[in-house]
């Protein structure tokens, strides 16, 4: 390709557009960090780490057609991995007072972005090796494999009490996981796999989710794809489990129980299976109002009555909104389908292009 | 480890697995019929217990009544179940109706939470279900030997209605190819609530067995055992009923023996199954007497 094409292709309205865009959400962040109190932003930042959850197991689920229940187990790597690193060894010896922590880890001590890179270099490597062992599995069968699987890993933190600390959970994690970090992972994540799903291994990635025997007949390595799928989204839930970790400060094997994948899994339902928009959209709205509608376990006004608090009642309302929606709109808020400028022009909120550029976007 | 306690650890591993076996055939008949993990089979048999429970305590009626109540009205809410959350999607992808099945399952967690209160409740166990044996110095609680002995009844009425009458024969159709079985003139949606309704009825007996084996009531107690029995299912080859029994009795023994000989791995327990699960699937996914499906194009 010559590379006047290419830059021209690069400098195209969309591509500029959407740079613009990045930047006025770096700036709203800014603005909002100035004008929120400290809870508020918990909330945004908690917004970015479902972001991440989300777009990680839509990739496997909504892309490549892969139905996993295992992300829990991811996290739950990420997270203790990039934990463990980052504790001080003093910090160490005041959470392993049950039974002291194996001399190899005791006195390890990495910054924050290494130890969350090897949290999700590690998730993602387990990923491979569960992928290689069960995506030979398909359908129902594979879903209640990783489950299990995500399981094992949640039995086992609990019981290497000289490694995880067991049930007694880890606590007094750094704060590191601020602002900056979340959203500048979630904003990175979610450009790399917008490019990714445009690149030919996202083309293979959604051939095998829309008929598996066309595709290999196609010439596309099925189950290598499948395996490429399945360690990427293990990474970025590695990931977004460590953000996870330094955005709770404490953690424990309780928290990764597979109803944690469930959580996620309402996102993607809800958003679109099968859509980076539909993900980050619903990411953002069903964080904050699982938080906007804490209220409701608390008693409530029904005019006519008081009720004490219901505890859980919040629950009650998202898991019946999951089946209502996977019956009555199996496609979600966006199907399919993805946000684009050329769908804004062509509702007239921005102006045509011109037929000049017209190469530049598919 | 001597003869005597390991004939204890035998008792114990046999009452525990007919109950696995007994949850494990409502999975293997859906299953069987709909090609469907119904998740929400650990939460109806939850449901169960729970039914009893109120049936003694807050409409004071005798054991017998309640468990004759709570097994009806968990099997009209099995049913009702699948007319809400599973016909409507049934033409839909196989992805969607297992989505509809884990939001089911998690919406009756969530419902049981609220109704039932998220504090366990401890079961009343009446005198009859409550009696020690001693023999030989093995210790049999006699509910230990009721639960192997309703399950055998059950598999024998079972296997003779599936194999023997004309609506089982009914649902061997549609379990091998539901157009096929509707050009025949089977009313399918009739033959799915059957199922439903036995694979329901079952459940709540065993929810009912399972709070007098291990007399407490928490709204997520489903969820393990209903995970343990699909795979107890998946282990005997999933939509064999014979084969749901015979994993489910696997299953209880590996459990329990494996702890009681190996003692430190006590803490693993709740792998166990899920480890059995992954090596079957991988060296005999139709597991030890299921039949083998070929793929289609």
């Amino acid at each position: 390709m010559n590379s006047l094409l290419s830059k021209q292709q690069f400098m195209s309205r969309n591509n500029i557009l959407t740079l613009c865009a990045v930047l006025a959400g770096i700036v709203l962040l800014f603005v909002f960090e100035g004008l929120f109190d400290s809870f508020t932003m918990q909330i945004f930042k908690l917004c970015a780490i479902n972001i991440i959850l989300a777009l990680s197991l839509n990739l496997i689920n909504g892309f490549t057609g892969l139905f996993s229940l295992g992300h829990a187990g991811f996290m739950a790597v990420g997270a203790y991995t990039c934990a463990i690193l980052t504790m001080s060894p003093e910090q160490k010896e005041v959470n392993y007072f049950l039974q002291p922590i194996v001399p190899w880890l005791a006195n390890v001590h990495f910054p924050f972005v290494p130890a969350l890179l090897l949290g999700g270099l590690l998730a993602g490597f387990i990923g491979w090796f569960l992928g290689v062992v069960a995506l030979r599995l398909r359908d129902d069968y594979l879903a209640i494999a990783t489950l299990g699987f995500s399981e094992i890993i949640r039995v086992i933190l609990t019981n290497a009490q000289s490694v995880t600390n067991g049930s007694l959970g880890l606590k007094g994690l750094v704060r590191f996981t601020t602002m900056w970090w979340a959203w500048g992972s979630a904003i990175l994540i979610t450009l790399f796999l917008v490019l990714l799903i445009r690149s030919s291994y996202g083309r293979a990635f959604k051939s095998i989710r829309d008929n598996e025997i066309a595709a290999e007949s196609m010439g596309i390595d099925v189950f290598g794809m499948k395996v490429l799928s399945f360690t990427i989204s293990s990474f970025l839930a590695g990931i977004a489990g460590g953000l996870l970790a330094h955005y709770l400060t404490t953690i424990d094997p309780k928290q990764f129980i597979f109803l944690k994948t469930f959580d996620i899994l309402l996102i993607v339902v809800l958003g679109g299976v099968g859509s980076i928009t539909g993900s980050v959209i619903a990411a953002i709205v069903v964080t904050i109002s699982m938080e906007a509608l804490r209220f409701l376990d608390g008693p409530l006004n029904l005019g006519f009555m008081m009720t004490n608090g219901i505890p859980g009642l919040r629950m009650v309302f998202f898991s019946a909104l999951l089946m209502i929606v996977v019956i009555y709109r199996q496609q979600g808020l966006m199907g399919k389908s993805e946000f684009n400028w050329d769908a804004l022009s062509r509702i007239g909120l921005l102006p045509r292009r011109g037929a000049k550029s017209g190469m530049g976007e598919k | 480890m001597d003869f005597q306690t390991f004939l204890q650890q035998l008792v114990n591993a046999l009452s525990l697995g007919s109950l696995y076996a007994l949850i494990a055939i409502g999975y293997t008949m859906v299953y069987g019929i709909l090609r469907l993990i119904n998740f929400a089979h650990g939460d109806i048999f939850m449901v169960g217990g729970y039914l009893a429970f109120y049936g003694v305590s807050a409409f004071l009626m005798p054991w017998w009544m309640a468990v004759i109540v709570a097994i009806a009205l968990t099997t009209v809410f099995g049913v009702g179940l699948e007319r809400v959350a599973y016909r409507p999607l049934r033409d839909s992808p196989r992805i969607s109706i297992m989505i509809s099945a884990i939001g089911a399952s998690f919406l009756i967690e969530n419902l049981a939470i609220v109704l039932f209160d998220a504090r366990p409740k401890a079961f009343h166990v009446p005198e009859f279900f409550a009696r020690n044996f001693v023999l030989d110095g093995v210790h049999i609680a006699s509910v230990s030997l009721i639960i192997p002995l309703v399950t055998a009844v059950i598999l024998a009425v079972l296997l003779w209605m599936v194999h023997r009458t004309r609506t089982g024969m009914a649902m061997r159709a549609v379990s091998t190819d539901i157009e096929a079985a509707r050009l025949m003139a089977i009313d399918v949606n009739r033959i799915v609530s059957i199922t439903f309704a036995i694979g329901s009825a079952l459940a709540a007996i065993g929810g009912i067995l399972w709070a007098l084996k291990y007399p407490r009531l928490e709204p997520l107690m489903g969820i393990m055992p209903g995970l343990k029995c699909f795979i107890a299912a998946v282990i005997g080859g999933i939509g064999s009923i014979a084969g749901a029994v015979l994993g489910g009795l696997l299953l209880g023994i590996i459990e329990l023996m494996t702890v009681a000989f190996l003692p430190e791995l006590t803490g693993y327990k709740d792998a166990f199954a899920f480890v059995l699960l992954i090596v079957v699937l991988l060296v005999k996914p139709t597991g030890l007497l299921g039949k083998n499906q070929g793929e289609k194009v």
